[in-house]
């Protein structure tokens, strides 16, 4: 078994290729640069390194967003295209689980990733680990953090948050939660590959061919058609 | 000899297009997705949306190429992507996705340029004779491309302003046709009759470069002055004179140019080759000139496709032109730059 993770969802640019119980080697970069010139020479040096070539290769998994809607479909499209093409499973899973994932693996309560969407927008959800399990309390989606903050005063446990862009948010949450909100260390920001490998490895494969990123919104100018249409937008 | 097979990825803009060429000039397969119906109603292409169509169509168009070619990703000798011009975020998809193939199967990457696809699309029709002209004419595109040999190409003439194809658009919402304008207008144009008397851009004395912009304008002005006289132009007729003035400057200008470059061949290429009117006036301008060979592309290979990108992806194979896996998109590529 030798899975291949990218994600090139967000700034920081990750790849890793895990075996049955270790990982081989993992790259992360957390640059304003572009991931489409780095991303394939990443996973080449990488594999390369690592003695392994593309023919044995068991699961591609792949980071599908929320996040940058070009940055998330360049590794998408490269997942898809070689999971298709090797006759592989490919798995995708959520940018922001991720991150949870790896930052809140030993903390004792719920997990909140973020990251910054503009105008006082997050993308996040609620994650908890049970009995080592990571599971979603809250769904991904688009929120204010000023709502966001609000709606997790009702939850009474400790709230880890994680992310890059936490200190665009910061004030905000600690102004709101209090004691309640608990802020990851910045080595836990960037999410890391090996875990986008590891929840990939546990889930079911998807069907290929259909695969497309989770935006989470509409493009705008679909969302302003509807709009002008008379049309009613769920979320 | 070894047949050569080259698969070519096209997703400039808003068709996500795989073919599968052989021998440089062969079609085994050739596989478009066209998403005008979801542009329609922005009218126009939207990039995030024709982005978010590749990524959907990608794979599928890919294998659907290799059933139609019944070939194999192992037996292909090279894949030849779109590098540029255009959609950026478009063009990213077919990038990635022919990176992704070419690493996983260990197979040479080509890079190539849209409009030396689109000039090659003729190389699918009849062999190329050097010299010889070619007139790109294109929703982004109007240039007249000189050759001298096989994958060598200098731009002698460019729009200085809109592509020809812009100002179609543009002059179609004017007469409020639906999108996309062009060839509405030229089949409203076939009833109508040049009673306007349009500018034609001519530009400096000896200069090939195009200018639309005016032209567009003169449009504007002579719907909105006779609206203002409570006057109603025939749609037909201010088709027919934007089209005469667009065409006779294109056709007037390539004549020149072949004069010029002593070429013996005249190859049409790009999406508004398709027009019924450029098609006649090119083959009537060419009717007394029989050591000049015009070529004119079927429809289908006039419009974007990867047919094209896999035929001159077999020429820059053949001339030692590779990419490695930091390729990249190029929205402003230079088709000069691989020369
Ligand atoms: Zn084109």
């Amino acid at each position: 078994m030798t899975i291949l993770a990218i994600d090139t969802s967000n700034y920081p640019l990750g790849v890793a290729l895990i075996e049955e119980n270790q990982v081989l080697g993992e790259y992360i970069t957390n640059l304003k640069k572009n991931h489409s010139v780095r991303i394939m020479p990443a996973i080449q040096t990488l594999m390369k390194d690592c003695e392994r070539v593309p023919a044995q290769l068991t699961k591609v998994v792949v980071a599908k967003g929320p996040g940058s809607y070009t940055g998330v479909r360049i590794g998408v499209t490269i997942a898809k295209t070689m999971a298709w093409s090797l006759k592989v499973p490919l798995v995708g899973v959520s940018s922001l689980e991720i991150m949870a994932a790896g930052a809140g693996r030993y903390f004792d309560g719920y997990i909140s990733p973020l990251i910054d969407a503009r105008r006082g927008q997050v993308y996040t959800g609620l994650y908890e680990y049970q009995s080592g399990e990571l599971t979603v309390v809250k769904e991904d989606r688009l929120v204010l953090s000023a709502d966001w903050s609000v709606a997790l005063k009702e939850v009474k446990k400790p709230i880890l948050f994680v992310g890059n862009d936490l200190p665009l948010h910061r004030t905000m949450l600690e102004g709101t939660l209090g004691s309640q909100a608990v802020f990851a260390e910045i080595t836990e920001h960037n999410p890391r590959p090996s875990e986008l490998a590891l929840l990939g490895k546990g889930k079911p494969g998807e069907d290929i061919h259909s695969f497309v990123p989770n935006y989470i919104r509409l493009a705008e100018a679909e969302a302003k058609w509807l709009e002008a249409n008379g049309k009613i937008l769920n979320g | 000899m070894k047949d050569q097979w080259i698969m070519g990825i096209e997703t400039s803009c808003d068709e996500t297009a795989v073919a599968i060429i052989k021998n440089g000039r062969e079609i085994a397969a050739n596989v478009v997705a066209s998403q005008i119906e979801s542009h329609k109603r922005f009218g126009g292409v939207v990039p995030e949306i024709a982005s978010r169509h590749h990524v959907e169509q990608m794979t599928i168009v890919i294998e659907e190429a290799l059933k139609e070619a019944n070939i194999t990703i192992p037996e292909l000798d090279a894949i030849a992507v779109t590098e540029g011009p255009g959609l950026v975020g478009a063009l990213l998809i077919g990038v990635n996705a022919a990176k992704a193939l070419a690493f996983a199967h260990n197979i040479p990457l080509v890079p190539v340029h849209h409009i030396a696809g689109h000039i090659y699309a003729n190389r699918l029709v009849t062999e190329l004779t050097f010299p010889l002209l070619s007139l790109v004419v294109s929703g982004g595109h109007t240039e007249l491309v000189y050759m001298k040999e096989q994958g060598h190409f200098e731009v002698i003439g460019e729009t200085r302003d809109d592509a020809a194809g812009e100002a179609y658009d543009k002059v179609a919402r004017t007469l409020k046709l639906p999108y996309p304008g062009g060839p509405h207008i030229d089949r409203l144009a076939q009833d109508g009759s040049d009673t306007l008397k349009l500018p034609r851009a001519w530009l400096e004395e000896g200069s090939y470069d195009f200018s639309f912009s005016g032209l567009k304008s003169a449009v504007i002005n002579t719907v909105h002055n006779a609206e203002q006289r409570g006057e109603i132009i025939a749609p037909e007729d201010l088709a027919a004179s934007f089209q005469e003035s667009v065409i006779e400057v294109l056709v007037k200008k390539t004549l020149n140019a072949t004069a010029e470059y002593k070429v013996k061949q005249v190859l049409l290429a790009g999406g508004v080759a398709a027009n019924k009117g450029l098609r006649k006036a090119l083959e009537e301008a060419f009717a007394h000139t029989p050591e000049i060979e015009l070529v004119i592309p079927p429809i289908n290979l006039c419009t974007d496709n990867a047919a094209m990108i896999g035929a001159a992806g077999s020429i820059m194979f053949d001339k030692g032109i590779r990419a490695d896996l930091t390729l990249n998109a190029n929205p402003g590529l230079d088709i000069e730059l691989y020369n």
